[in-house]
């Protein structure tokens, strides 16, 4: 079963130099059960998508086409702001990245896991003792005693723990971990991805993990997904995108990662240009300025090229492409 | 001949300034009303002899509390004086004492701020203890207090307005320098061996001036404020000379019988003060959104 | 917490002190003899030197200095010069009544302001944020002793609503509340658009914090996040407006005390002014200053209670 179906979903921004087309057509699927990675450079569009899926767009943001099923029925794009609360937090739960802001400062944690709770229908004591249990399984010692101290009583590591607990406390079928540890250091980020590979089993929930990290993606992901410039260009399992990537950008990506260079270059490498400006995006393909392989057929827009059930790439040569691997 | 341009140039480029400033204060509806209420306050004052041939002190028994007329377009108070004249006269001493109050408010306040920003650690600390000290007094109590000792006057106001304005410009003024103070023009200066008036008048002072003077401005209608509150307690000016808050007072005693006085004495200082608050508003959003952020 | 307060409270002593000393050197320096000024013009010289010698003032600057500073110290403010009734129980006498029309005024203001405030935030740039805040900064403008004049005029003279004079029969809650509504309001009617214009400005930083959107991304209703974890961050610099503005608070207090004939410490001031009664001037004067730097010490001790952020580090 697919609990995350995204199809061919744009959306827009209107801003004061007119307007930003931040996602165009983008398609993925989180299958039941499953861990799907996002990756992809900063504005390529990770955050909207969130968003969208979240129905928290800016007030600027339009969805202009396309569609968000859950759970293969609702149609988030058309679901009301009620339908959508409903959703959020009971079915679909997200940590973000920062997790010193993600709490609010001034109500105990206790009380802020009471509250989203709201619609259990249960007694105070049983709400606590549920947040109890779920802190405890994040590995907070003495949870019964820290349920009633305020955030900031809690370190870095810590606090995302328990906007972990927080997401997971309703059980919901879709996480969506928007780069829970870019804001921790090494060590912390390891223990966090365990946890939530930890949790996700005993849960039993599919989650969406974004992420720029692609060393963590690798680690934790079933399935990935790469971004660039607002459209998906590549996806399908982690291991066929590491060992065979078919878009250029994502060929170029995975050089770019100093954890997978062979030898110590002297300079990492990056990759050559600049993300097109999305107020006026290029026709057809939008890595074309950057791409080694651009010719004239990529001025028209490239189709989604199936290269097996799972692998597909928005590219016209895929068949260039193929074999020797980044 | 290269003077003479350096000079014509940047005065040119204030006209312009000052013209595109006052177009972006009347696009503001606020900035507008307030810009034309403050217009009428001021001329009202300036030409007070031409707008009415009534003496704003002459007495006249016959005509004690008439109502609002053609002949007295706001009444005449319980010694016959008429109310529209005292109004307009009354305007005049309001914005003198308004604007020298504040003038000498900003001296003062430029003067002590610059000292304790510039001058030893421990007299900036000194100084800093000695205007919270002064903050500390309620502004009435403090003119009460010096109201017992001076007599009512036009001095004592003067004093007072001086006392509760000085601290708080003082201390902008201080911050500003202290910050300045280690900037670079000014420590290239001071290695130059410039002496240290010339720190403070050439490289520091221009760069304090500007938002004080946004404030001294926005301060105004409290100086408005203060002087008639003063005056309707008998502690400012002394009667016969007419003042907005002695109106106030003679209408108040006599509030159940002749309302119309105290609305003669309470209008004007309603429109002067909304009037220059609305200016100073939109005055310093269009000049320095920054000190917005101050509230 | 408990040195943050001390800490707190030695640097108001301190404040006061200084005070002292210059609300000593002003009578000092300014013209005027207390002594004739509290015997009037008509004293002969015997009476004023038997009065200065009475009240110290032939005794060397600082030797007065330390007496009135210790004296004060000790709670004694000196002696009526009238009556001979102790000034520190003349002035307590008068202060409930003051701090009743204060605390009204806060009331008023928080009561109102604070709504406002959110309104003007969640209905950010429309109609109604426009109007309030346009409301906000005229009620600030214009000096309380002319709300205070007007509303007597309009609710009590002419309407006859409330009551024109006094603070109603003691003992009696609800006439009290009813003498208390339209001085108190005149006061706190400036301070509603304070706290109205700071709760919009706070509110709209608070709903841009990150914590906002976990609490969206929760599925909290946008009442609840608007008005309880929003509002309880935004409403936190309200505590510390009120204590800097109490001083303010005090000086519209005189004004409300004389227009509505209410008993008080600013009527009291208003009064000994005007039979000379200079040492309830200097104590009453002294009180409220000390009242005004406690207020000021207990505001910041207060934040430090309902914002756990500060809480904590002070600890």
């Amino acid at each position: 079963m697919t609990v995350l179906d995204v199809k061919d979903l744009s959306v827009d921004f209107a801003t004061e130099a007119g307007t930003l087309q931040a996602l165009r057509k983008v398609s993925l699927k989180v299958p039941a059960n499953r861990i799907v990675g996002v990756v992809g450079e900063s504005g390529c569009g990770k955050s909207t998508l969130i968003n969208a899926v979240l129905g928290l767009l800016a007030d600027n943001g339009r969805v202009t086409a396309g569609q968000i099923l859950f759970e293969g029925k609702s149609d988030l794009v058309h679901l009301d702001g009620t339908g959508m609360r409903a959703l959020r937090g009971q079915r679909i739960a997200t940590v973000f990245q920062d997790p010193m802001g993600a709490l609010n400062p001034v109500l105990s944690v206790g009380k802020q896991m009471r509250d989203i709770q709201y619609r259990s229908g249960r007694s105070r004591k049983e709400k606590d003792a549920l947040s109890v249990e779920m802190l405890r399984k994040v590995r907070i010692p003495d949870p019964e005693h820290r349920l009633a101290q305020f955030p900031h009583e809690f370190s870095g590591g810590m606090k995302q723990r328990i906007a972990i607990a927080m997401a997971l406390l309703m059980r919901p079928s879709l996480l969506i971990a928007d780069e829970p540890t870019t804001a921790l250091d090494a060590t912390l980020e390891v223990a966090i991805i365990e946890l939530l590979k930890d949790l996700q089993k005993q849960i039993g929930c599919s989650v969406l993990f974004i992420s720029h990290h692609l060393g963590v993606i690798a680690e934790l992901c079933d399935e990935m997904i790469v971004m660039y410039a607002g459209e998906v260009v590549e996806r399908g399992s982690t291991r066929d995108i590491f060992h065979n990537p078919r878009h250029p950008y994502t060929k170029k990506l995975l050089a770019c990662d100093p954890a997978r260079l062979a030898r110590r270059e002297p300079r990492l490498p990056t990759i050559p240009g600049t993300l097109p400006d999305l107020r006026n995006r290029p026709k057809g393909c939008v890595f074309q300025s950057r791409c080694e392989l651009a010719d004239d057929v990529c001025s028209t827009m490239p189709p989604d090229t199936a290269l097996s059930t799972s692998h597909v790439a928005r590219c016209w040569h895929t068949d260039e492409t193929a074999g020797a691997a980044a | 001949m290269s003077e003479q341009v350096l000079i014509d140039r940047p005065s040119r480029q204030r006209v312009a300034k000052i013209g595109r400033v006052l177009r972006r204060i009347l696009r503001e509806p606020l900035g507008a009303f307030g810009l034309t209420l403050v217009v009428i306050v001021v001329l009202s004052a300036v030409f007070a002899d031409v707008l009415t041939s009534y003496s704003p002190t002459k007495l006249a028994p016959a005509e004690r509390f008439a109502p609002a007329s053609l002949q007295h377009l706001l009444g005449t108070d319980h010694l016959g004086r008429d109310l529209f004249s005292r109004v307009l006269h009354g305007g005049r001493i309001a914005l003198a004492i308004a604007l020298g109050a504040t003038g000498l408010s900003l001296i003062g306040g430029i003067v002590l701020g610059l000292i304790a920003g510039y001058g030893p650690r421990w007299l900036d600390n000194l100084m800093l203890l000695l205007f919270d000290a002064i903050k500390s007094f309620p502004t009435v109590m403090l003119a009460l207090t010096l109201v017992t000792l001076t007599g009512p006057s036009l001095l004592a106001v003067l004093i007072v307005v001086v006392l509760v304005n000085v601290p708080g410009y003082a201390r902008i003024i201080r911050t500003q320098t202290l910050v300045l103070k280690s900037a670079e023009h000014v420590m290239a200066a001071r290695s130059m061996g410039a002496s240290t008036a010339r720190i403070l008048t050439i490289h520091i002072l221009p760069n304090v001036i500007g938002p004080i003077l946004i404030l001294a401005s926005m301060d105004i209608p409290v100086v408005v404020a203060i002087e008639a509150g003063l005056s309707f307690l008998g502690l400012g000016v002394r009667p016969p000379l007419p003042s907005w808050g002695a109106i106030l007072n003679d209408g108040f005693v006599n509030i159940r019988d002749s309302y119309w006085i105290v609305v003669a004495g309470g209008l004007p200082i309603i429109l002067t003060t909304l009037g220059f608050t609305f200016l100073g508003e939109t005055l310093r959003d269009v000049f320095d959104p920054r000190l917005k952020r101050r509230e | 917490m408990l040195r943050y307060a001390l800490k707190r409270l030695g640097l108001g002593i301190i404040i006061v002190s200084v005070a002292m000393v210059m609300l000593f050197a002003m009578i000092y320096v300014i013209p005027g003899d207390p002594a004739s000024v509290a015997l009037g013009p008509r004293a002969t010289p015997e009476m004023i030197q038997a009065l200065r010698s009475r009240m110290g003032l032939d005794q060397p600057i600082w030797i007065q200095f330390f007496r009135f500073y210790f004296s004060a110290l000790r709670g004694d403010l000196g002696t009526e010069v009238l009556s001979g009734r102790p000034v520190l129980d003349v002035v307590f006498e008068q202060l409930p009544y003051t701090l009743a029309l204060i605390a009204g005024a806060i009331s008023w203001s928080v009561l109102l302001g604070i709504p406002l405030g959110c309104i003007a935030a969640v209905r950010r740039g429309g109609f109604v944020d426009r109007v309030i805040g346009i409301l906000s900064v005229a009620v600030i403008a214009v000096p309380s002793f002319v709300i205070a004049i007007y509303s007597l005029l309009i609710f009590a003279v002419a309407l006859q609503w409330l009551p024109a004079i006094g603070a109603g029969e003691p003992g009696n809650l609800a006439s009290q509340l009813k003498h208390l509504a339209l001085p108190s309001l005149a006061i706190g009617v400036g301070w509603v658009g304070y706290i109205a214009r700071m709760v919009r400005a706070s509110m709209l930083e608070t709903l841009e914090a990150s914590h906002i959107r976990t609490a969206r991304a929760f599925g909290l209703t946008d009442r609840r996040i608007t008005y309880s974890y929003a509002l309880r961050i935004a409403i936190l610099p309200t505590v510390t407006l009120l204590g800097v503005g109490i001083g303010n608070m005090v000086s519209s207090a005189v004004f409300a005390e004389i227009v509505f004939a209410r008993p008080g410490i600013g009527k009291l001031v208003y009064e000994a002014i005007s039979v000379r009664n200079y040492p309830v001037v200097t104590g009453a004067v002294l009180v409220t200053t000390v009242f005004f730097v406690v207020v000021n010490a207990l505001a910041d001790i207060l934040i430090g209670a309902l914002d756990p952020r500060v809480r904590t580090s002070l600890n």
